[in-house]
Order: structure tokens, then C-alpha cells, then sequence
């Protein structure tokens, strides 16, 4: 994927400079490596600084939220999909945008790598399905798929569903993965045992809210847990604030989450707060048939009535 | 979908009711009452998201 690099610059100096946009939404390199940023690029002589390759995981569709300029952005798979949920949410509007869709194979996961090399981590490339990684120690060569992000190994749309203009021709969708396995392996366990694994996986958390802060879905202009009149949650880290912030924040992501993993990639200590959104997912999928942002067309599962919606929780 | 989410968190499934009851409905209110309070009874105090206060020396 590293080869996009090229025509992305060409693309935003072109779109730049006919003034079809004001800015442009893509990554430059950061400044540590696999830490690639976002940055907004608004002259036609600073697309150079644009880069892509596999550590491009923040969904750039947070960058949107209520902006009035024209914008050109760049979007994987799941980008597309928060773009089109926020064009549904009036967070944006679809006039404005020329989306530019970026086939995506998977971005690579760098607490994987860190884990399994040892030292600094100096420089990581790329070539092709081949992951060089060089430490202080020395070099070390993965395959992708070893260091995928999870959920871009289960991923079933690395292609754009919005675009006005590609930058390559699409890749082939995965079709025999199951996204859902994680959950049904949870679901399998009884409560006792669910509820303290629950207890272990959000343990760590230190209510930094850097998934919120990640998410595209979180752009209240004042969050739940920011409240203090009245206060919902306490804002400690004991353990049942720690998991009613998780929960709550899942919940109101039901129906619009897209399972980019910008949270978890987020997060720095590592939690898969994903388990919650997927979950909703899944329960999305089963009962309302509902995939978040695949259609501009239709309204999201939780915003509309149908008759035979279940209500079988109804006494 | 908010009740199966708590349950995937571990929270019994007996716990959480939902009903919908009309104003007119007041022997369907009753029953839908008892039968919570049976069910919750038997599964005897909640344990969880229960935040204990903090213990003062």
C-alpha cells in the first residue's frame, strides 16, 4: 500500500489547485515510527508532506465533525463508512466532500510488533506483505497478516462504499473470515466468568478517554462523563465508573460503530474496548439486518421503526 | 440490545425488565410487578455494578 503514496500527492495538489477543496484530510509520517498523523494539507505545495502505508489506522472521518469548509479526504474502507454515517447525522454534508477511496489491506498492529521485538524500534518499511522492522538490536522481518490490526484481519470492507475518485483499483473483500468469533466466545461463557473478564480487560483502563477522543462517533460537544450537572458517572478510576464509562460509551456508538479499532489503537494501555461495540454489531446484524454506514439511503437501525422489529424483551 | 449488552457483561439476564403499560392497565401493572419482584428475589441482591462507598477510617 506504500505505492499510493505518489498518486496521493498528485490527487491533492490536483484537487488543491483547481480549488475544488479548501484542505485536504490525509497522514504524514509522525514522528516516532508506526505513529503515522493526520494533518490537513491546505496549499498545493505542502501534498508532499502526505504519506500512506499500513500504520494509517486513525479513521480521518473524526476530522469532519462539523467543518463548513469544502474538503477533499482520503478513506479506507471503514473511513468510507464513518463518512457516510456522519453525512446521515448532518455532521457533514455530502456536497462538501470529494472522498478519495483508498483500497486498504490492513494496518499493522504496533503493540504486536513491539511485543515481539526487543529495544527501540528504529524504523519499520514495508514491502508489499513483508514487515521490516530494525531495533537497537537488529532486523527482524514479518509477514503482515502476523502484525495485522484484529479487526482489520476480520475485516469484510477494505473498499471504500463512497468514493469520487479512486487512487487504485479495489482489493478483494475477505470472505472467509467470521468477524464475530471474538464475541461468541464470550458468549459462550457463563455470567460468573463474563463478568470477570470484563473486570480484568478494563482493569488497566486510566480514564484518559483517548478511545472517545479517537472515535469519530464521539462528537458531543460535551460527553456524559464531562457532566457535572448532573454527574452520571464518577470520574475515578473505581471499577464500576471504569465500566459504566465503557459501557455506556459502547452503547452510544449501537448501529454506528464500524469496527475501525481507532479506540483501541488509541488506547495506551492496550484495552479491547471493541469487544463491547462488536457485540452491539453483531446483535445489529442479527436482529435489524443493519451494517453501519453502508448506504446513504437508509436510515440507521436505531433511528427508524419497522413493524416487525423484535420486541421480544417486552413483557 | 441494551439489555443483551449487559448481559454479555456479565449481568444476570432476570435482573432487567421491560415492559410497556398502559395508563388503563392497572391489573397488567400488578402482575407485571409481582412477577418482577418474584424473579429478582430469587436471584437475591445485585452484586454488580453496585459502587460501594468509600471506606472512611
Amino acid at each position: 500500500m506504500s505505492t499510493y503514496t505518489d498518486t496521493m500527492r498528485e490527487t491533492a495538489r490536483r484537487l488543491l489547485q483547481e480549488c475544488k477543496v479548501e484542505l485536504v484530510i490525509g497522514f504524514r509520517r509522525g514522528s516516532r515510527p508506526m505513529m503515522n498523523e493526520p494533518c490537513l494539507v491546505r496549499k498545493p505545495e505542502d501534498a508532499d508532506q502526505l504519506v500512506w502505508d499500513s500504520n494509517c489506522g486513525i479513521n480521518l472521518a473524526n476530522y469532519l465533525t462539523n467543518r463548513k469548509e469544502k474538503i477533499g479526504i482520503f478513506a479506507k474502507g471503514c473511513d468510507s463508512r464513518n463518512i457516510v454515517t456522519h453525512i446521515l447525522e448532518n455532521k457533514v454534508q455530502r456536497d462538501q466532500l470529494t472522498v478519495i477511496g483508498v483500497p486498504c489491506l490492513g494496518m499493522i498492529d504496533k503493540r504486536k510488533i513491539a511485543a515481539a521485538t526487543e529495544g527501540e524500534i528504529l524504523e519499520v518499511t514495508e514491502n508489499g506483505d513483508t514487515i521490516t522492522v530494525k531495533t537497537a538490536a537488529g532486523e527482524k522481518q514479518f509477514a503482515k497478516a502476523e502484525v495485522m490490526q484484529q479487526n482489520c484481519s476480520v475485516c469484510t470492507h477494505r473498499n471504500p462504499v463512497i468514493h469520487d475518485e479512486m487512487i487504485a483499483d479495489p482489493v478483494p473483500e475477505q470472505t472467509d473470515v467470521d468477524p464475530y468469533a471474538d464475541v461468541a466466545a464470550i458468549d459462550a461463557m457463563d455470567l460468573e466468568e463474563r463478568w470477570a473478564y470484563f473486570d480484568d480487560l478494563l482493569d488497566p483502563c486510566i480514564r484518559c478517554y483517548a478511545c472517545r477522543n479517537a472515535c469519530p462517533l464521539c462528537y458531543c460537544p460535551t460527553c456524559f462523563v464531562d457532566e457535572s450537572k448532573p454527574q452520571w458517572v464518577g470520574k475515578g478510576q473505581d471499577a464500576m465508573d471504569v465500566r459504566t464509562f465503557h459501557f455506556l460509551r459502547a452503547y452510544h456508538c449501537a448501529g454506528r460503530c464500524t469496527d475501525c479499532g481507532a479506540c483501541e489503537r488509541a488506547c495506551p494501555v492496550g484495552i479491547n474496548m471493541r469487544l463491547l461495540t462488536k457485540k452491539l454489531n453483531k446483535d445489529c446484524k442479527e436482529l435489524y439486518d443493519w451494517e453501519a454506514g453502508l448506504s446513504l439511503d437508509k436510515r440507521p437501525a436505531l433511528d427508524s421503526y419497522q413493524a416487525n422489529d423484535p420486541e421480544n424483551f417486552i413483557k | 440490545m441494551m439489555k443483551n449488552l449487559l448481559e454479555f457483561m456479565g449481568v444476570e439476564p432476570d435482573r432487567i425488565h421491560f415492559s410497556w403499560i398502559s395508563s388503563a392497565e392497572s391489573t397488567k401493572f400488578v402482575e407485571v410487578v409481582n412477577k418482577i419482584t418474584a424473579k429478582v428475589k430469587a436471584i437475591g441482591p445485585n452484586q454488580r455494578f453496585v459502587k460501594q462507598a468509600a471506606k472512611v477510617a
